[in-house]
């Protein structure tokens, strides 16, 4: 019978002290047992300092096999505190083996599992759970860390999206509400940043879409920039926005180069790359 | 650590005080017998108790301990809980919230400094953190003597996290897409006021609209009013309104106070326009007079005139209506075999409460077969009647109370759902039915207006209705890990309530040694626990009687425990996949992106087919599966949860009765 690794009482030091182990069903009752609190005390009939671990049958006959151990309660046999077969093990029956290891990481199932609900029902509640992971990453309230500085300043910095640079958020919370204390400086609004027209909720695997998204987003900018420059007369909105706001460093570094942002691949993944497809040359 | 310290203070104080009687005050458990006699003393050295918080409503949660009292009660949350809330922290937040939150779960109540001094975080990221932390009613805080602000985290809130989508694809069946979108505005933004959530909606709205159609304002708010009459969204409380009477400096934090009879009032407001496409050229759709007017409503210097008024969504009263789900399936799976096969929707009633349940109606299990304009014939006849029974208590019976209201059967009869024709005997017979039923969700209180019947939400002693669904909880949980026979003897305990090792192999009728083997397998994992009685005052081990039982609430919280666990194992376990798979996944997505944007510049198929080979097939297949994989974790937690709430809910009643 195993001390269950998941059962409060598990203990992880040593599982036997490697003593044959066996049921006297007619002891006599002595004083101390009164003692003794805990009924795993009494169901594996330990000592006050020893952990015994039941090994192969119970043999009546091998009562003075049990050789005592210092720490018992001084009495030469091993002995039981109870009846077994109150709990149901008779004699000769044979124990499962003892564990000598903690249970497996991964055990295996003895039974398929039941399938997970499908339809329409579950579909959509899945679709929408990834969808609301997706959009709250995407909100102000996602806050990310700051890249960490790299040793050497590289001219790539300047071109790739890091995390919360200053100490300002993105939203503006109504400060009446909150402590005095925790009032920051909230950073001045950019263009409200306009994503993809979202089609109805089409299912999407969890991705870190930031990084592509805002490349989308200035290649569309650019677009529009370089519509709105052309055609003074279209009253469109955006123009006049972008003439309006406070506009961001990046913005401008990124309206000097001539490179289109979601094509810039910086290369640092080049080395990786080659493994795959080993049949081509590789020039 | 709060005890040593409070002691340590009294001592010095004492020290101070005192200074002919130097006694020796040693902190420790003993010694406090000690401070009986001078339990007066002490008393007026401790600072007096704090005048009471106001009174905050349900969503808020009042601190556990109460103020005055020197013992801060950290509120027990097991490791698994935790670990789970970082996971969810992290996923939805980022790292710097987790990191607060969790400190703040662990610890319990701290001030600002603190908690940037002991995360090792800058005072702004914290800052940042509590802001986002706040909004979103995952912290409150609360003022104390000299002016020190306190945090604390809410954990159980933090943990609903796992439930949003549960709670927004509810209010998509009862009040279709408008009102699914109001609450997923709410449960992203923690609180907003009623006049940006409309914009918000309705500009969502009319992005998926056909071209040139917009949506209105009015039915958005109308939505909205239909929400907040239902009880399912709510204010949140309000910053006092401060007359200039006040001399002394404002205080550091403002104490939000909320009337319990305004928590559902929507205020007046005109709220005219229609929806706006994001980049729409068109002006005549917008119905702006200026077209120059900037697009971006939050530098609006006009003031709302909702001002200060935010709303968030009411968890509660989902959780009331998830109940009450529950409950209606299983008394359908328990008394309505179906016998016909038609199944439809309800044309809309003459009651309002009708208007809900209509769509909600087409969630049931029977009835997969979606028809507007199918009128069917009911069979699923208890079911809907004890539906009806629930509609009709929801707003008179508070979410916690024990029983709702007794209800007459001449009052059901009148209130069944139009065009369910069974007469009033049937209606009478299946009454008596449901009140003799074992499980005993409803019971029969008088015989007054032809049969009071009453709803049991809570057992009289032993929380029926939410008891017997986690006890069916456990006995599938038994049965799909153990297999049919561990089933049965698990049941035959739950029954007999005490069984010994002989007599379960018995009425079981399983041989002795397959019995043991399973009996003890189960004991090893919590579900059954021994009970002794001995027979002899000395508790002598060969006199005393060990009987197999099993205790429902232990064993609910053993199982509970191990659905935390697993969920954070779940979502483990897709971040790992999704990060096995990173690179693959960038490359698609910037596939992607360049195919979007040659699209919008117009190009033709030849060259959109030639980006869309970068992606091999191997890579694609590789793609298909991460997919698969992360679609069917995402679904065993949402199943999980599930299991999560009927368990809370049960171990929730039952520590409310005791």
């Amino acid at each position: 019978m195993a001390i269950h690794s998941r059962s409060p009482y598990y203990w992880p030091g040593e599982l036997t002290n490697g003593e044959l182990w066996e049921a006297d069903l007619e002891r006599q009752q002595l004083e101390e047992d009164q003692q003794i609190s805990s009924w795993l005390r009494r169901v594996f009939r330990v000592g006050e300092g020893q952990q015994v671990f039941p090994i192969g049958c119970l043999n009546p006959q091998a009562a003075s096999i049990m050789a005592s151990r210092g720490g018992g309660r001084g009495r030469g046999r091993g002995q039981l505190t109870f009846s077994m077969e109150a709990v149901g093990i008779g004699k000769g029956d044979a124990l499962p083996p003892p564990t000598l290891q903690p249970s497996p990481l991964f055990p295996p199932l003895e039974f398929r599992p039941v399938p997970l609900p499908s339809g329409e029902e579950g579909e959509y509640v899945l679709a929408l759970k990834q969808e609301l992971r997706g959009a709250m990453r995407q909100l102000p309230y996602f806050i990310r860390p700051a890249v960490p500085k790299r040793d050497v300043e590289r001219y790539s910095d300047k071109y790739q999206m890091s995390g919360p640079i200053d100490n300002a958020i993105d939203w503006n919370p109504d400060w009446r509400r909150l402590p005095r204390e925790l009032k920051i400086r909230v950073r001045k609004l950019q263009k409200e940043r306009t994503t993809i027209l979202l089609p109805k909720r089409p299912p999407k695997t969890t991705e870190d879409k930031e990084e592509t998204i805002q490349k989308l987003e200035t290649l569309e900018k650019k677009e529009e920039e370089v519509t709105s420059e052309e055609d003074e007369e279209k009253e469109e909105e955006e123009e006049k926005e972008e003439e309006e706001e406070e506009e961001y460093d990046e913005e401008e570094h990124e309206e000097e180069t001539d490179y289109i942002m979601s094509y810039f691949d910086n290369g640092e993944d080049f080395g990786g790359d080659s493994d795959d497809n080993m049949d081509e040359a590789i020039y | 650590m709060g005890e040593g310290r409070i002691w340590r203070k009294v001592e010095k104080e004492i020290e101070k005080g005192e200074k002919q009687q130097r006694k020796e005050y040693r902190v420790g458990e003993k010694e406090r017998s000690s401070w009986e006699g001078d339990k007066v003393a002490t008393s007026q050295l401790l600072s007096p108790p704090l005048p009471s918080p106001p009174l905050l409503p349900q969503c808020c949660q009042p601190l556990q301990s109460p103020r005055g009292s020197p013992l801060r009660l950290l509120s027990t949350m097991t490791q698994a809980e935790i670990k789970l809330c970082s996971l969810l922290l992290q996923e939805h937040f980022g790292e710097i919230v987790e990191k607060i939150g969790v400190h703040l779960i662990r610890t319990g109540s701290q001030p600002l400094r603190v908690i940037a001094h002991d995360t090792g975080t800058s005072l702004d990221q914290v800052k940042k953190a509590l802001c986002v932390l706040i909004q979103h009613n995952l912290v409150i805080y609360q003022v104390h003597k000299r002016g020190v602000v306190e945090y604390e985290a809410q954990c159980s809130r933090v943990l609903r996290m796992l439930r949003y989508p549960r709670y927004i694809y509810t209010a998509k069946t009862l009040y279709s897409d408008t009102g699914e979108l109001i609450v997923e505005e709410l449960l992203l933004n923690g609180k907003m006021a009623m006049s940006a959530v409309v914009k918000k909606v309705a500009d969502r709205l009319t992005e998926t609209m056909e071209d040139g159609k917009t949506m209105d304002y009015a039915e958005v708010s109308n939505t909205f009013v239909r929400l907040a009459d239902t009880h399912f969204v709510q204010r949140c409380p309000l910053v006092p309104a401060t007359e200039n009477s006040d001399p002394g400096p404002p205080p550091p934090a403002p104490t939000l106070v909320i009337n319990e009879k305004d928590m559902y009032l929507v205020p007046k407001l005109s709220l005219i326009g229609k929806g706006k496409r994001r980049r729409s050229s068109d002006e005549d759709a917008t119905g702006e007079p200026k077209a120059k007017r900037p697009k971006h409503t939050t530098d609006n210097k006009e003031p709302i005139p909702d001002d200060g008024i935010y709303w968030q969504a009411n968890l509660d009263r989902f959780h009331q209506h998830f109940r009450d789900q529950g409950i209606v399936s299983a008394v359908a799976n328990r008394m309505d075999q179906v016998i016909s096969k038609w199944v439809g929707q309800w044309l809309s009633g003459i009651f309002t409460y009708l208007q809900m349940w209509p769509l909600a109606y087409s969630q049931s299990q029977h009835s997969r077969v979606n028809s507007e304009f199918q009128f069917t014939f009911q069979t699923q006849t208890s079911s809907e009647i004890v539906r009806t029974m629930l509609r009709m208590s929801e707003i008179t019976t508070s979410s916690s109370a024990p029983f709702t209201q007794p209800l007459s059967s001449n009052e059901i009869f009148r209130s069944l759902p139009v065009g369910y024709n069974i007469s009033k005997q049937v209606l009478d017979q299946y009454l008596t039915l449901l009140a003799d039923d074992p499980l005993e969700f409803v019971g029969k209180s008088g015989d007054s207006g032809g049969g009071m019947y009453v709803i049991s939400i809570l057992m009289g002693d032993l929380h029926k209705a939410l008891g017997s669904l986690a006890t069916a909880t456990l006995e599938s949980v038994v049965q799909e890990r153990f297999g049919s026979r561990c089933a049965r003897i698990f049941r035959l305990v739950l029954q007999k309530k005490h069984l010994e090792q002989k007599q379960v192999e018995d009425f079981a009728m399983i041989p002795a040694k397959e019995a043991k083997d399973m009996l003890y397998k189960m004991l090893s994992e919590n579900f059954i626990s021994l009970q002794e009685i001995p027979k002899t005052p000395d508790h002598a081990p060969s006199r005393t009687f060990y009987l197999y039982t099993v205790n429902i609430l232990s064993a609910a919280r053993m199982l509970l425990h191990r659905c935390y666990k697993s969920v954070a194992n779940l979502i483990e376990r897709r971040q790992f996949e999704t990060k096995e798979n990173k690179r693959l996944l960038e490359k698609s997505q910037r596939v992607e992106a360049i195919i979007a944007s040659m699209q919008a510049t117009g190009a033709e198929e030849a060259q959109l087919q030639e980006i869309e080979e970068m992606i091999t097939a191997p890579e694609r297949q590789q793609l298909e599966t991460l997919k698969r994989n992360v679609n069917k974790l995402d679904a065993c937690e949402i199943q999980v949860d599930e299991t999560i709430f009927l368990l809370e809910s049960y171990i929730e009643s039952t520590m409310k009765r005791q």
